[in-house]
């Protein structure tokens, strides 16, 4: 088996491992490092259930190789609640009935996170298509847009430079 | 996926050496495209090169002639939301925007969208013919599922479509694209660097093994503030494009005075035609000219069992753009 060794942050803590050159980002944090949370849906970059925080840029882990976030900071939906407070994304999706079966929310979470500080207009077609890269095949869509705005309006309000 | 050798990169002329060392080794920027493949077992390169850490490969800057110059490890995001290009080149930043999804935008580079393969859906299948994966298998496409398929430039062959957006714009724009290998650096014109298909479909693009895209230049044009870059599709985001025009016209007195027209979904390679832009010059501006300039492009086609109704939908397509873009230039 040809091996690498990586170093990188992920939810802040420092890791370093040697793995199998073709471990893919998404089948570190799941097996190596027991983070769960981040879910394998298609494993080829079409669902966005594995949705995470590349440098703070949302990003695809069934598509990245773990060998290439060598001395990256990656964040997963692990950790985005600060201790028992939850992120306003959490928050809203809980309040807003955003999903049915779970299996896309942490991504639904990760993107609408990321997509508060992307340039996206305000409609809720502007949220629709900057979510588009997130499926749910339950189809809670109308409910994760409420909780989207939702949350973007108070993350707008909370933090005006953000 | 088979197991590879992983090297990093620190300069491209690393990057061209490492090549240059190992004819079974391939670079890897955001991976988007190549993770996936390898994941097929379509891709089963013996080593990956890392050239992300290579710097000053993701700058995007504008020159004082107007041109743009965008590092070939600019992000896909990073140049859609690029205020000189959604001012100057609003196309280009649409047709970017356009394809794919956030996520993939953030993690793909311009090199490697220019290099994406194509979307044929017997491509990645083990089982089918296809003979860009498997040459001298035969394709099955021609007969079977074709919905995604070329009409313009294909071959007996094979009749893959290219599925970048972003070539779209760039080859309407005359784009010129910086490449360095071992033996140096050379400016290759877009319109080179796509083949079609002929008989030897999976030789696709005219970069040597040793070599590596660093840059995508933008040659400065005037009436590209003027564009707009119009997506058809099966669902309304997140898919491949049906049919797809990258537009520019100016318009003085009514009259056209140039055109820049490449359409998508319909060519093996990014189809433009310049008979077609040519043709429209001097003509009023007008559904009527617009159409006629539609009908050049389309004079000589071939349709398939499921994709005949991209042609009709690509001419009025052009004509919807460009008598959009028109009503505002006037
Ligand atoms: C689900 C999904 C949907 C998509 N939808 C669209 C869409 O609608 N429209 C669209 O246009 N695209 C779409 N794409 C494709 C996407 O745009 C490409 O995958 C991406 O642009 C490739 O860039 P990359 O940096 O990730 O390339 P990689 O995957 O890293 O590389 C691709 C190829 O280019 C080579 N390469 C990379 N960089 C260089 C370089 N600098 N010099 C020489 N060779 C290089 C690699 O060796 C490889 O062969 C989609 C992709 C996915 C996964
Ligand atoms: S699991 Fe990564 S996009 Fe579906
Ligand atoms: S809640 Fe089930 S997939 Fe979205």
């Amino acid at each position: 088996m040809k091996r690498t060794t990586s170093s990188f942050e992920v939810n802040g803590t420092r890791i370093s491992a040697e793995f199998d050159t073709r471990t893919t980002l998404l089948d570190f944090l799941r097996e190596h490092l027991d983070l769960t949370g981040t879910k394998k849906g298609c494993n080829h970059g079409q669902c966005g259930a594995c949705t995470v925080m590349i440098d703070g840029q949302r990003s695809l882990a069934c598509l990245t190789l773990a060998a290439l976030c060598d001395g990256r900071s990656i964040t997963t939906i692990e950790g985005l609640a600060n201790g028992d407070k939850l992120h306003p994304v959490q928050k809203a999706l809980i309040e807003h009935d955003g999903f049915q079966c779970g299996y896309c929310t942490s991504g639904q979470i990760m993107s609408a996170v990321a997509m508060a500080k992307e340039p996206w207009g305000e409609s809720d077609d502007e949220v629709r298509e900057a979510m588009s890269g997130n499926l749910c095949r339950c189809g809670a869509y109308p409910n994760i847009v409420a909780a989207v705005q939702e949350a973007r309006a108070k993350i707008a309000k909370e933090q005006p430079d953000a | 996926m088979r197991e590879f050798e992983l090297v990093r990169a620190a300069s491209v002329a690393d990057a061209a050496k490492s090549l240059a060392a190992n004819e079974d080794a391939k670079l890897i920027a955001g991976g988007t495209n190549l993770v996936d493949l390898m994941k097929e077992g379509v891709e089963t390169p013996g080593t990956l090169i890392d050239i992300n850490a290579i710097s000053g490969l993701r700058d995007v800057t504008m020159s004082d002639d107007g041109g743009l110059m965008i590092g070939a490890l600019a992000s896909n995001s990073a140049v859609a939301w690029h205020p000189d290009v959604q001012e100057h080149f609003p196309m280009i930043s649409q047709a970017i925007l356009a394809g794919a999804t956030t996520q993939i935008r953030n993690m793909a580079s311009m090199g490697g969208n220019l290099l994406q393969k194509n979307r044929c859906f017997y491509y990645p299948e083990e089982n089918a013919r296809c003979n860009k994966r498997e040459p001298g298998s035969g394709c099955d496409a021609i007969e079977g599922i074709n919905r995604m398929c070329a009409v313009l430039g294909t071959s007996e062959h094979c009749i893959a479509a290219n599925p970048s957006d972003l070539c779209l714009p760039l080859r309407a724009l005359d784009a010129i694209v910086h490449v360095e290998g071992t033996n140096g650096q050379r400016a290759i014109p877009i319109e080179k660097l796509h083949k079609l298909p002929g008989d030897t479909p999976y030789d696709e693009v005219d970069l040597r093994h040793d070599e590596m895209i660093t840059a995508i230049e933008v040659p400065p044009s005037p009436i590209a503030r003027n564009s707009h870059y119009r997506k058809l599709r099966d669902r309304t985001s997140y898919a491949f494009a049906l049919v797809s025009v990258a537009a520019a016209i100016g318009v003085e007195d009514g009259i056209i005075s140039e055109v820049r027209l490449a359409v998508g979904g319909v060519g093996t390679v990014p189809w433009r035609d310049e008979e077609a832009e040519a043709a429209m010059v001097g003509q009023p501006a007008t559904q009527e000219a617009f159409s006629a300039g539609a009908a050049i492009i389309f004079r000589e086609t071939k349709a398939y069992s499921g994709n005949g109704f991209k042609i009709d939908l690509a001419k009025r397509a052009i004509v919807r753009v460009l008598s959009e873009l028109s009503g505002d230039a006037k």
